[in-house]
């Protein structure tokens, strides 16, 4: 992996020649920032601060506002699990629940797998490489507000695209309602999500690739390995590092995502696409119920945890 | 690299054919986005036309956003609080993340590790009790409102990224220095701080393409027409009811996505750079 640093490794001169200016006799703050952890301090400050007041405590916040009856206008008493208690009985919640969890898995997977054959694609010499290689970026760099939005023109009940394709090519006699039914709803905001996510995976994974010496592969030619037995058995295993990362991170903000969903189909049609994103949005901000909202996004908390302890774990053996 | 073997047709069917269908796919969304911002409404709303061209370009949809919407509002608005949450996040980690790699205390391997966790909570986790503070500041529908919220996620990306730059520069040059009389601050800003540009821009380049494409903060923070940001202006003001206005929809779809794509045309090396390198930790 040290050599993959190399872009900014080679930006560094080795031998510089700085002129310091002539030293002067340090003050009292002079002195006292001469000490690491005095300095420290300091450095991180901001930082922290920030941090502080707007994640630390709005976390605890929230799970207060987990455990309270507040809605807008009005200050929350205490209600223990009721909340949760509520949601468990809720079948919009279960749905959401169930959404979630078949989004973010069917996702990643799909994400994983057409990202892998990108980055392999990629991984060529050819004609206009650079340029092709920009352009598959595209999606995973533009407000995925805007292109949601063009999804969802290509989706429309009446002016879709796609059905205008079927339609004259004579596949289908009747139009499609693709966001109009549940299940095909999903399948939309899947798609939609492996379009926008699928290029992070195909970058990430090509500058896995050229990490990959290709005498390993000659060698593995040479002893007869076909090229499906040189990709699972020499590649794979050497990217496998940098593909775990890759698919933590993509699964977290899968998981937690909001804003596709949110434009696509707000949760419909009849509350059948929600995820818990959307719901919490839904009853905190549509239905002013901020205890209950609170509650739900709290929901997502557990998931969170498992995949960061996974992750820290797995980067502190690799270090 | 792979070395090309075989004749032209197997190369057809295992590389360019593929490679073909995922530019395809991958650019038509765009492309659909140009066609629709160009075509008069007679043909965007007829079920028999060809939707893939037009023989009437016009640019009706592009002056209806710009006469009669505030549109132009939310281009600045959004460059404002991109700007400038981008510099305060930068700032910040920029210090945090020389501390992080430089500095001995005893402190930093866990606050490490914390800020690393910060990076992975989503906004959906934090949004219902971060609107609270918000309203308790009194930012409420306020610039700053976003501008003080997305440093949470700016920040610990920003100084992981700056952590791991600041990790590649030799830590002699910076001890000559010191031999010649640099105290350690000047060593830090007159020596560390210039050698990190390039990491600097990559993580400022990152962290202003995230706020430009937020959302949900802005989504919950931001109530008012005037304030609105581009993504959430071109979603709320330009459905009204059940309408969509499609035409300058797609128009304020893509005049919305050309800045960032075009900053990061720009400095895609960087970018990539960027990705890989944060992704990698």
């Amino acid at each position: 992996m040290a050599e993959r640093a190399s872009p900014a490794a080679s930006a560094v001169p080795v031998s510089v020649v700085v002129a310091v200016p002539e030293a002067r006799r340090p003050g009292r703050l002079g002195r006292l920032l001469e000490r690491e952890h005095v300095l420290a301090g300091v450095l991180l400050a901001p930082a922290l601060m920030i941090l502080a007041v707007f994640i630390a405590y709005p976390f605890v916040l929230g799970i207060w506002l987990a455990v309270s009856d507040k809605v807008v206008g009005r200050p929350g008493a205490f209600v223990g699990l009721e909340n949760f208690r509520v949601n468990l009985n809720d079948t919009i919640f279960l749905r959401a629940f169930q959404n979630t969890f078949v989004y973010t898995f069917i996702a990643t997977f799909f994400k994983l797998v057409l990202g892998m054959l990108a980055a392999l694609l990629l991984n060529h010499h050819f004609r206009f490489k650079r340029i092709v290689r920009a352009s598959m970026l595209l999606p995973w760099i533009v407000p995925t507000v805007l292109s949601t939005l063009a999804w969802q023109w290509m989706f429309d009940a009446t002016f879709s695209v796609f059905n205008w394709v079927l339609l004259n090519v004579g596949v289908i006699s009747t139009r499609i309602l693709w966001l109009g039914d549940g299940t095909l709803a999903m399948g939309c905001l899947i798609l939609v999500n492996v379009w926008r996510g699928m290029p992070f995976f195909a970058i990430t994974l090509l500058a896995g690739l050229q990490t990959v010496n290709p005498d390993l592969h000659e060698a593995a030619e040479i002893d007869g390995a076909n090229a499906w037995q040189r990709f699972w058995r020499v590649t794979l295993p050497l990217i496998k590092p940098i593909m775990l990362v890759v698919v933590l991170f993509s699964m977290i903000a899968t998981f937690a995502d909001f804003q596709l969903i949110y434009v696509l189909t707000r949760g419909g049609p009849y509350s059948s696409t929600h995820v818990f994103g959307t719901y919490a949005y839904e009853i905190a901000m549509r239905a002013a119920k901020l205890g209950q909202g609170a509650s739900i996004s709290l929901s997502l908390f557990p998931f969170l945890l498992v995949v960061i302890v996974f992750q820290l774990w797995y980067i502190r053996r690799s270090d | 690299m792979a070395v090309w073997y075989g004749s032209p047709l197997k190369r057809a069917v295992t590389f360019h054919i593929p490679l073909a269908l995922l530019v395809g796919a991958t650019l038509f969304p765009f492309y659909w986005m140009v066609i629709t911002s160009i075509r008069p409404d007679v043909e965007l709303y007829s079920v028999k036309m060809n939707p893939f061209f037009t023989l009437h370009p016009t640019l009706t949809h592009f002056y209806y956003l710009f006469e009669l919407t505030m549109f132009p509002r939310w281009a600045w608005n959004t460059l404002f609080i991109a700007t400038v949450s981008t510099g305060i996040s930068l700032f910040c980690g920029l210090l945090a993340g020389y501390a992080l790699a430089r500095l001995k205390f005893r402190w930093a391997p866990p606050l490490g590790t914390m800020i690393f966790i910060t990076y992975l909570v989503p906004p959906t986790l934090l949004f219902i009790p971060l609107g609270d503070v918000v309203k308790t500041f009194g930012l409420g529908d306020t610039p700053w409102a976003v501008i003080l919220t997305y440093p949470t996620f700016l920040i610990p990306f920003c100084t992981w990224l700056l952590m791991g730059y600041f990790k590649t520069i030799p830590r002699e040059i910076e001890e000559c220095a010191r031999i010649d009389g640099a105290s350690r601050i000047q060593a830090m800003v007159r020596i560390s701080f210039p050698l990190a540009v390039p990491g600097i821009l990559s993580a400022g380049i990152f962290a202003f393409t995230l706020s430009w494409n937020e959302f949900l903060y802005a989504l919950v923070f931001l109530s008012s027409p005037q304030q609105k940001t581009i993504p959430i202006g071109v979603f709320t003001e330009l459905v009204r009811g059940d309408v969509f206005y499609w035409g300058p929809l797609m128009a304020g779809a893509l005049l919305g996505s050309i800045p960032v794509a075009l900053v990061y045309s720009f400095f895609v090396e960087h970018y990539v750079t960027a990705l890989t390198g944060a992704v990698k930790g």
